[in-house]
This record gives structure tokens, sequence and C-alpha cells, in this order.
């Protein structure tokens, strides 16, 4: 019976880490959804479910779709951008692919805020992309770029990108060789055994990466609020607006746990997609090895 | 076998990677339903010369031609030639028949027919009770029927086959010798295959290259190159070889102990150089009569009982390294030998080959 007793031993620091950290508070932020919010602020500890009610009120629906579209937008450039960079990095010489993957995950070792404020610098309107313009020969109204929705995605997509590249080259760099090469010798061209050999084995990736971006992207409050000037709202800011300015705590955490369960299934979707694909994954790595 | 019509020349093909020659100046007739061995130490450039046979590398110098036409610079997907990957290289989220289809979708065969020939080739590689597996589904010996019959479906006029056997445990790769020799013969499609196992490549081919270090050293029926081997190395690599180091005489080379070993000296040595007489371990008799042209006494040092016979370690005074015998199962019965006894060894001079040291 020793067994059972040291292997729980060993959890237990996990298991104190995970409690006092993420089981707690969440539970103290869901148990809020289910109180009123008092006059002057503050908290009227009586039951309802007022709070979830209104998350599904048109207006705040609406939030939740433009968040949802934003962080797709953004999500799919990404994933396009970030596929065809370690795409490339993996047809590049052994030796030099760690190289151009440390440049490629380089931004990451600064602050977030930091790099956000670097696109303000690039696109507000007397910012470096009027001056280069200027520079060529552009005379006209500076564009307004600047808290658009384009710059909003921009900042998601330049901000996560790491993630994606990360993620779309474990599988990429760990694939035979040879298996795009018997696709060419069957008498496949270039694109289509890109289309039905190389791209159904690097799903997984992909979709490991897309789900980093969309789902830090959807609830992300700081890129909306700095580049989108406070005109683009997301779920993110509205939670912030709840608990910080309009001091209803109550519908800000039913607004937050709606979030934490938009998470939570796309989550779970790429969980089971994974675990579909996971087999064929190591097979076309096993035959590397073979 | 009996056609002699040449269906691929490669021409005085070289292929330098950077300042590495990996195959350098070689010319090679494949003749049409012919199983032609590529062999050779790795390294030797056998499979960059393969590569090449498929369109995966260009030459850097020369010509291939199938059927006369230069198809060199070819991509691989326009040339009627396949090749089966060392590593099997099967699509692991296809199932065997999607794997086998594969290349016949590409030829954008109707439906029907690519239906009816898959189910040919996989009842022709006993495969029809595993086409709705997944490749991890399958053993060994499985992969490689699957990497075969996705290559043959395609009814290339050139099949290349990439150390086709090297992945398989010892018993299977026997069966499976003989498997692909009985399909080459079926299916009628000219077969060049690599590898570095010299048993394989005596068993399975009609013709052989021997090649070293990006050279041709030798091309010929496996019984010519066994039998007579163009060099030193050849004779080395092709089975087991006894050599005596020496020097030339007028009938054959005289041993560094001062014995006299006859057989027939090549026309380009000439007394006085140093080379070497060599001698196969199953020409080698025991207790020979006096008239064996090529007689020694030696010491027994080792046994190796290998079930269809006995080879034997016999220290010997004319050469550094331990003569190896070959003696049938049969004959040792009858004259039993054991280590440490002194035995006499003979040979024919007409079984004794001499090469330039």
């Amino acid at each position: 019976m020793t067994r059972p007793s040291r292997s729980s031993l060993l959890m237990a620091p996990a298991l104190v880490w995970l409690t006092a950290l993420m089981v707690v508070p969440c539970a103290l932020v869901l148990a809020l959804a289910f109180f009123r919010r008092g006059i002057y602020g503050g908290i009227d500890y009586t039951f309802t479910l007022e709070n979830f009610g209104l998350v599904f009120d048109p207006l705040y629906a609406g939030i939740f779709l433009n968040s949802a579209r934003i962080a797709g937008t953004a999500t799919l450039i990404a994933v396009v951008v970030g596929y065809a960079a370690a795409y490339a990095i993996t047809a590049a010489p052994r030796r030099w692919q760690p190289v151009f993957l440390f440049f490629a995950v380089l931004p990451f070792w600064s602050n977030y805020l930091i790099r956000t404020y670097a696109w303000i610098v690039l696109l507000n309107r007397e910012g470096l992309v009027t001056q280069l313009l200027r520079w060529v020969g552009y005379t006209g109204e500076p564009p307004s770029m600047l808290y658009t929705e384009g710059a909003v995605i921009a900042g998601l997509v330049y901000n996560y990108l790491p993630f994606v590249i990360l993620a779309c080259y474990a599988p990429l760099s760990r694939l035979n060789p040879e298996l795009a090469e018997a696709s060419r010798d069957l008498g496949a061209s270039a694109m289509t055994t890109f289309r039905r050999v190389i791209l159904p084995l690097t799903v997984p990736g992909i979709a490991a990466g897309a789900v980093f971006v969309f789902v830090l992207s959807i609830g992300n409050f700081v890129t909306p609020a700095l580049l989108g000037g406070g005109r683009f709202q997301m779920i993110g800011n509205l939670v912030y607006d709840q608990f910080l300015t309009a001091n209803d705590w109550p519908f800000g955490a039913a607004l937050a746990m709606a979030l934490i369960a938009i998470m939570l299934l796309v989550l779970m979707a790429q969980a089971l997609a994974a675990n579909r694909a996971s087999g064929r994954t190591a097979e076309a790595q096993g035959n590397a090895n073979g | 076998m009996s056609e002699t019509r040449t269906l691929l020349a490669i021409d005085d093909v070289s292929k330098n990677f950077g300042r590495v020659t990996a195959v350098d100046g070689i010319s090679l007739d494949i003749r049409e339903n012919e199983f032609f061995a590529l062999l050779g130490p790795s390294g030797c450039g056998k499979t960059t010369l393969l590569r090449m046979l498929a369109g995966f590398e260009t030459p850097s110098d020369g010509r291939i031609l199938l059927d006369g036409k230069d198809i060199a610079r070819t991509p691989p997907n326009k040339r009627p030639v396949n090749l089966m990957f060392q590593s099997y290289a099967l699509f692991p989220h296809m199932s065997v028949r999607a794997n086998v289809s594969y290349g016949l979708e590409m030829e954008r065969l109707p439906a029907k027919e690519i239906r009816a020939r898959v189910d040919a080739i996989l009842a022709t590689t006993e495969l029809m009770p595993f086409a709705d597996r997944k490749p991890e589904q399958l053993s060994g010996g499985q992969k490689q029927r699957v990497a075969l019959a996705r290559a043959l479906v395609k009814r290339p006029r050139l099949l290349l086959l990439d150390e086709p056997l090297g992945a398989l445990d010892k018993k299977l790769r026997g069966a499976m010798q003989l498997e692909l020799k009985r399909l080459q013969h079926e299916v009628g499609i000219t077969f060049v295959i690599v590898t570095h196992d010299q048993e394989e490549s005596l068993v399975m081919a009609d013709r052989m290259a021997v090649l070293k270090d990006g050279k041709l050293l030798q091309c010929d029926t496996p019984h010519a190159v066994y039998e007579h081997p163009a060099d030193r190395f050849v004779a080395d690599f092709i089975g087991v070889m006894n050599f005596v180091p020496g020097t030339i005489s007028a009938d054959g080379v005289i041993a560094a102990n001062g014995t006299s070993i006859a057989g027939k000296v090549p026309a380009m040595l000439t007394p006085g150089a140093s080379a070497v007489a060599s001698v196969r371990p199953e020409r080698i008799r025991l207790f020979p009569s006096s008239e064996t042209a090529n007689r020694t006494t030696g010491t027994v040092e080792a046994l190796a009982y290998q079930g269809l016979d006995l080879q034997l370690h016999v220290r010997t005074p004319l050469a550094p390294e331990p003569f190896l015998v070959r003696v049938t199962a049969d004959a040792a019965d009858r004259r039993p030998v054991s280590s440490g006894d002194q035995i006499e060894l003979g040979w024919d001079a007409a079984d004794v080959r001499i090469f330039k040291e």
C-alpha cells in the first residue's frame, strides 16, 4: 500500500499549485457571477442568474462575435504566414535552422506592451510608415492606419506569430523527406505533393498554433485598447471595463466565465483532433528513423 | 534475361557535391527485362547513381538515355521510372489501397481502371486482406510489399529498389529475395537494385556492377564476377577469398616464404612485380593427392560448424592471415578434423587468381 501513497505525495506540489492558483480563483470568479451588483458598486450577496442572461443580450453577444471574428482573422493570417515561415526554415540547411528559429522567436524576449507600443510608433499619422511613404514621394493625406481593426489584427498577428512558427516547425522538421520524394516519384507535382502529403501530415502543428493564437487573441485587451484606440471593443476590454470602470464585478465575472467556456471548447476540439491525428504523425516520424 | 536490347544507357555520368565526387565517369548499359544490381560498400556512389536515375539528382556531367532519349534533366514525376525507397516512405495517413492508388490517380486514369489495376497488384503481392489498413498496422515484410506494389502498379519501364531488404530480418530476407525475383519475372519490368550485400546481388541479379569510390570496377554476371574478379578489391568484396602476397614469377607467384604458387599470370604483370595469389575457400581440398599443383601444410586454429558445411581456419606458412577452408559436412564426417591438427591443403592452378598488389 506504500505505492499509491508515495505517488500521491509526489503529485502533492502540483495539486497544491493547481488548487491555489487555478481552481480557487476560478471558483471565486464563478461564484461572483451568481450575485447581484451592489447599488454603489460592490456586491450584493443575493443569488441571481441575471448576469448570464445579460451575456446573451444582443449588445454583448455582438461584442463576442466581433471578438471571435477579429481573433479568427488574426489566426488565419498568423497560420498562413507562420506556416510559410516554418516551411522556409525547414528548407534551410540543418545547421542554420536553430539560428533562424532563434530570430523568429526573438521578439518574444521583449515586453508585450513595448512590442505593442512599437506599432503605435509605426502606424500613427506621422509615424514611420507615413514618413517612408513621404520619402518615396507620396504627398497626399497620411493614411489612417492606427486605431483601425486592421491595426488590432496586425498587432495580434505580430505578437502571436512565433507560437505558430514553433508549432508548425516541429512536425515539418520531423517529416521524413522521402515521403515528399515518393510522392514526386509517383507522378505528383510539387503542389499536389504539398496538398496531399505534407499538409495533411502537419495539420496537428497548424491546429496547435491556431488554437494558441485564437485563444490568446479572443481574450486580449491590451492590443485592442492600444491599437484599436478603444473604438473596437473586444470581450477582454469589456471584462476589464466591468471590473475597473463600471464596477459591476458580477457581470464581469459572468463575461469572463463565458470567455473561459469558449476557450475550453476550442481547446477540447483541438485535443480531440490531435488525438485522432497522433497515430499518423507518429508513423510519419517513425519512417524518418527507419 | 534472354533479351539483349539496351533499355537504359548510363553514359559517362559524374556527380559532384561541392568538391566531393560521388560518381566518377560511370558508363553502364542496363538491358530490357534484366535484374541488375548496383553493389558496393557504403559511400561508393551507388545511391547517388540511383537517385540520378530516379530524377532526384541531376548529373554534373554525362547522359542518361532511356530508350535512347536523354532523361538526365527530366523531373522525377515526368519519367517512367519508379523508386522503391529504403525506408519504404509509405504515406502514413493513407490506407494500403490509397497508397497504391496514389500514383495512378496522378496519371488521371478513370476510377474504374485504377480500381482494377490496384486490385490486380494487391492480389499479386498478397496484400488484399490488408487493403484497408494503415501502414502503422503492418509488419516490416508487409510494408515492403506495399512499397513494391505502389511502384509496380505504375508499370514503370524501370523499377529502382534502394536496399529493399535491408530492414528485414535474415530469414524473411531470404524468402523475399526469391519473391522479388518471381515478381520481376511475372511483371516483366526491368529491376535495378542497390545493395551493399554481395550475397543478395549474387542470388538475385542477372548482372551486377561493382562500384568503389564513385568508379565502376566490374560489370558482369554474378558467376563471372565471383569466378573472375576484375581486381583485388572485387575479389575481396564478393564472397570470401584467401590471399597470398608475393612476387610474380614465370608461372605464378612466389610467396614470402619461397613457396611457389602455380596459376595464370595476367599479361599486365611482369616477373618481379609484387602481387597476390588468391583462392576461394571452397576450391581448397583437405588431404590432396600428390598431383595437385598447389599444396601446403598448416595447423587448424579454429572450426566453425555451420550446418551445411564446416569452416576451418588454418594457419599456413604462406600468408600472415590464416586460410579459410570450407569442407562439406559429408567430407568432414568421413575424415574428422579437430582444432590443433596438422593437415595438408591443396588446390588446382586453374582455381588461382592473381592480382596486382
